[in-house]
């Protein structure tokens, strides 16, 4: 990034002398950025650490916060077997994720860009899932999976096969992965958006070099295509794993965790503990705890796989 | 980033050194086609049921799920719009997301502004504050946001009560999609500016402003986007008549769950909006996205 300008009135100034021009240089700075600040302080910066306080506290959310048990209410979260069980399944979640929409947005991607009729009306249609709210893709989805009379279930009927009978998000074996469909079929736009405009900004000739020296369509691409495309599936695979921490919506509208906790993510278990049941403490610790893992895993990431990115952009 | 073009027409197709291979670059194979279909219809396939369901009854739906209008009913679209909860939760959702925007669009051109073109002690700092508000989810600060905006503040089921977290929690896309858009603009404008009298405020409302229109258009449809999709916060905050779309969705589809022609109807209706958007605005959407993973 460039330096900022530099306005010429900054060389009138020499140090140690503060001139009317300095008290209104910083005036201005305060003027612009404090809306925002104020802003980002009051309901960001704010809540955030109000988790943590709560997080020490057994509170029902009256009255003021007393009742001080330290980590206790952390070793309950960490200790709970319901917890333990969402933090398995966003997991899950979030491996799973990457490993379904990674091989297909890549395959599709590779699709689309290939010159034929119709190119930006595909690519326009396969972004559509992504527009929808996650409420309205659940509340759809939620239809079409009923036992029965869903049309996923009629279609299976109509080629012999049948659903489970407590449907596919009644049948704890079956739920999350059930959901982990419908998430693919949510999301799978964007990493096909990411390659796609990847693709554009590989040079024509480096294909028209490859297919001079007879080198078939699938191996330009293995060879030449999806390595260039390496820090652009890295940076999507980052944005999707932070995405699965944070799943509630589609969960919600689904089956708010259930069959038996069967789909509990670490979200839908803090919302639950704090509005349903009133524990914020644990909600609190819960929150902190899922903050931490997520922030451990976007350093981590980012010291193994973003990091060679950004060096080899700086080179 | 200043003007992504993922969906720009392709390039003119280059001339085929050789036809050895039948179309082997070039698509047209009608492999490729195929495939194409199959991906259309996975894609979109779900929300066409939906928006067809809308106009059957349910004795069609329950005998033939995946089935066709036969014959076309009008009544359960009638009845979704007719049904004043409807747009009191598209009159609520339209409030909330305008107000995140103009505050999103408005206060974040004000503090990318001294982030960009000022230089003083502490601004890279005041920078990484706004930007370690990326990695503070706002699944994280619900409980504390329910508890503040609730009892503290007083100002649950209000509009305000939604759109200023949520306009918060835009905020570090905003200042991180901002300054370096702002940061490019030639120093000469403002050496210009200077010249011809003009403050730093001057400047700024107008060079700055006009000129950024591109990125605060990117900045604006992301947080309308954002907080038209929002369910959490709203879920939270929100009950009856200041309920939102996603909510009332959600409220109607649990409600009348025996009447999946009129869930499916209002459902359609419901996302409609969002659609339009979409298609109206969809590069500068997409031009968003693949500016803030570029960064």
């Amino acid at each position: 990034m460039k330096p900022p300008a530099e306005p010429p009135l900054k060389a009138t100034n020499r140090p140690g002398r503060r001139s009317r021009r300095d008290w209104r240089k910083s005036a201005e700075i305060l003027f612009f950025v404090s809306p925002a600040l104020v802003l980002f302080g009051a309901f960001v910066i704010v809540p955030v650490l109000t988790a943590v306080q709560m997080s020490m506290y057994r509170w029902r959310g009256f009255g003021p916060l007393e009742n001080f048990v330290g980590f206790g209410n952390y070793a309950s979260v960490l200790t709970n077997s319901v917890f333990q069980g969402a933090v398995a399944n966003t997991m899950t979640i979030v491996v799973g994720s990457i490993l379904l929409q990674l091989p297909l947005g890549l395959a599709i991607a590779l699709l689309l860009n290939r010159k034929m009729k119709g190119q930006g009306l595909l690519r326009t249609i396969v972004f559509v899932p992504f527009v929808l709210s996650e409420v309205i893709a659940g509340v759809i989805w939620f239809q079409l999976l009923q036992p029965r009379y869903g049309v996923i279930d009629s279609l299976l009927g109509s080629i012999g096969l049948q659903g489970p009978q407590q449907g596919w998000l009644g049948d704890r074996d079956f739920a999350l992965w059930t959901i982990m469909i419908v998430l693919t079929w949510k999301y799978l736009g964007l990493p096909i958006l990411l390659f796609l405009a990847g693709l554009q900004s590989i040079p024509d000739e480096l294909h028209e070099a490859a297919q001079l020296d007879g080198a078939s369509w699938w191996q330009t691409q293995r060879k030449i295509t999806i390595p260039l495309l390496g820090p652009t599936m890295r940076t999507w695979a980052f944005l999707s794993m932070i995405g699965s921490l944070q799943l509630f919506d589609m969960v919600w509208v689904l089956t708010r965790g259930g069959p038996a906790n069967s789909t509990t993510t670490m979200v839908t278990f803090l919302i639950n503990q704090g509005t349903e049941r009133g524990n914020y403490g644990i909600a609190g610790a819960a929150s902190v705890i899922l903050f931490v893992i997520a922030l451990t895993m976007a350093i981590t990431y980012q010291r193994i796989f973003l990091r060679r990115d950004t060096r080899e952009a700086g080179r | 980033m200043t003007t992504p073009t993922v969906l720009a027409p392709p390039a003119e197709p280059t001339p085929e050194p050789k036809r050895s291979r039948w179309n082997a670059y070039s698509g047209g194979h009608p492999l490729v086609y195929v495939v194409a279909l199959v991906i259309v219809a996975v894609s979109i396939g779900p929300v066409l049921i939906a928006v067809l369901g809308g106009f059957r009854t349910n004795a069609q739906l329950a005998q033939d799920p995946g089935g066709w209008p036969d014959p076309w009913v009008l009544f359960n679209y009638r009845d979704a719009i007719t049904n004043p909860a409807f747009w009191r939760f598209t009159g609520n959702s339209l409030a909330i997301g305008i107000i995140t925007t103009v505050v999103v669009v408005v206060f974040g051109m004000m503090a990318a502004y001294p982030l960009a073109r000022y230089r003083f002690r502490g601004r890279e700092a005041l920078f990484t504050v706004f930007v370690a508000g990326l990695l503070f989810p706002a699944t994280v600060a619900a409980i504390p946001l329910f508890i503040l905006v609730s009892q503290n503040m007083g100002l649950s089921n209000t509009w305000w009560g939604i759109a200023l977290p949520q306009a918060a929690f835009a905020l570090p896309l905003s200042v991180v999609i901002l300054r370096p858009f702002i940061a490019a603009l030639p120093n000469e404008l403002e050496d210009a500016a200077w010249v011809d009298g003009a403050s730093r405020i001057g400047f700024f409302w107008r060079i700055v402003v006009p000129l950024s229109w591109p990125a605060m258009v990117t900045v604006g449809v992301v947080a309308f986007v954002g907080s038209w999709n929002a369910y959490l916060l709203p879920l939270l905050l929100l009950q009856g008549d200041t309920r939102t779309l996603p909510l009332g969705v959600a409220d109607y589809s649990s409600e009348y769950s025996a009447d999946i022609a009129g869930v499916f109807a209002f459902t359609s209706l419901a996302m409609l909006p969002a659609l339009v958007l979409f298609l109206v605005l969809q590069k500068r959407i997409v031009g968003g996205l693949q500016g803030a993973v570029k960064g």
